[in-house]
């Protein structure tokens, strides 16, 4: 017998997959905005003249890069979950912060390696502290040169934070998980949040090549 | 005003600077010239330690340049340098260029900044170009934009490491009549330079440099007319007759 397709599984259930993708840009908005401060912070410290700095950093991200995030998800939960009572929630915003900070890291590497060393002696020999000509020279520069390298691991984000489910955190794949283990519609519920994840990924796309365009264009 | 006391400094096995010795008086223009892999660019670096050295002492203005102990981000405030390749911040404009540090550095308000920056740069005949960013520039106007950058800090001395090699033939005067604008209101400077002609009318002294050390310090007119060391010699009849 041909597998009959019922797509009200979909339609009657709307809510249930439109929370469960509010939950996972939730998720995936505040895991960025730690993991963006902690990739700054580790991409400098890579390339500190302190030597316990840039090996502190360097072991940060070559053990985060790896480890696999789903090993990551399940430490974090079992050994932050036991001694800081950490729940699900925040214990897969911290895994997919400091997972992430360390591919941000090599990006932020990478493009402060990539503005010339005369824009930091030009600074320095102004006046500026190291800091200082990090932050108001050589950083905007940097970060230029790593938009597009950053939209890709933004998406990367997002994708990755189905995971999560896995340590029972809610969001749109344990939505999709649960609906499906009452209703068997497993073909439609996971076709539908394909489309869902897709959706998110790509309009996260295109608003980050609009923002490219305007602001790699209105400079220099 | 810069005094240099048995500075020596070597990159691995190589010695760039051996033993060097100077004394630069207040408003003096020197000239540092020599054969390129002399060590003049990596003298006027360690004067205010964009590179370190090795052994001995730099006084500028009654400050120990390399002394564990003094605040190098203030002394340098007191010491403008020009770069050979501008070094320009490509995604500010001339002006912005001009204000950030006295703003970022110094403390200066905005409008004070705004107001001094415009005076410099006018003054170096680029009024027409504080809001253009420096990828709109020709060479000639980018290097006058970076001594404006320099002036800013209202600096004792001016540090310049070939200022016009990257130049285009036809922009080099401009860039020289501004640093010979600076050398008529006794800005002290030293000019590492390949311009035997500006360095000539310009500079009170010449410093000639090869293999790391300083080889001759002379007065212009003895320097290009009766040079003292065999070494000056044969350069400048390489430089002078082609």
């Amino acid at each position: 017998m041909r597998y009959q397709p019922d797509w009200s599984v979909i339609t009657n259930n709307l809510d249930i997959f439109f929370k469960g993708m509010y939950l996972t840009l939730e998720i995936s908005a505040l895991s960025l905005l730690f993991a963006i401060p902690i990739g700054i912070l580790f991409g400098v410290g890579r390339i500190s003249k302190n030597p316990i700095i840039r090996f502190i950093s360097s072991v940060y991200v070559e053990v985060m890069r790896g480890v696999p995030l789903l090993v990551i998800l399940i430490w974090i939960h079992l050994v932050l979950g036991q001694f800081l009572k950490l729940g699900a929630f925040w214990g897969s915003i911290v895994s997919l912060a400091i997972f992430s900070g360390s591919f941000i890291a090599e990006i932020v590497r990478g493009g402060i390696q990539s503005v010339p060393k005369g824009q930091m002696e030009a600074a320095r020999s102004s006046g500026m502290s190291n800091f200082q000509a990090m932050r108001l020279i050589i950083l905007p520069q940097a970060f230029r040169k790593t938009l597009p390298p950053m939209a890709s691991q933004f998406i990367i984000l997002i994708k990755d934070s189905s995971l999560v489910s896995t340590i029972s955190a809610v969001d749109l794949t344990l939505k999709a998980t649960n609906l499906a283990a009452i209703s068997y519609r497993y073909i439609e519920i996971w076709t539908f949040v394909a489309l869902l994840y897709f959706a998110m990924t790509f309009t996260l796309s295109l608003i980050i090549r609009q923002f490219e365009k305007h602001w790699l264009k209105s400079e220099y | 005003m810069i005094s240099i006391n048995s500075v020596n400094k070597s990159f691995g096995n190589n010695q760039v600077l051996a033993d060097i010795n100077l004394e630069v008086e207040k408003s003096n223009v020197i000239a540092l010239i020599g054969p390129s892999g002399a060590g003049k660019s990596t003298l006027i670096r360690v004067i205010n330690a964009l590179e370190e050295i090795d052994s001995g002492a730099i006084i500028v203005d009654g400050t120990s340049i390399h002394d564990k102990k003094t605040d190098i981000n203030k002394a340098r405030t007191n010491i403008g340098f020009v770069f050979q390749s501008f070094n320009l911040y490509p995604f500010l404009t001339a002006l912005e260029n001009v204000t950030i540090a006295p703003i970022k550095v110094k403390g200066m308000t905005k409008s004070e900044a705004e107001k001094m920056g415009t005076e410099l740069l006018s003054s170096l005949g680029l009024a027409d170009k504080i809001h253009v960013h420096p990828s709109h520039l020709s060479g000639g106007q980018q290097q006058r934009v970076a001594i404006a950058r320099a002036l800013a800090m209202d600096p004792q001395i001016m540090l310049f490491d070939e200022p016009t090699s990257a130049l285009d033939p036809e922009m080099v005067k401009e860039v020289l009549d501004a640093i010979r604008k600076l050398a008529k209101e006794g800005m002290t400077m030293i000019v590492v330079t390949h311009e035997m002609g500006f360095a000539r009318e310009i500079c009170d002294k010449i410093v000639f440099m090869a293999e790391g050390k300083i080889v001759e310090v002379n007065s212009p007119e003895k320097f290009f007319t009766a040079p003292e060391s065999e070494r000056a010699k044969t350069f400048l009849s390489k430089v002078l007759n082609h």
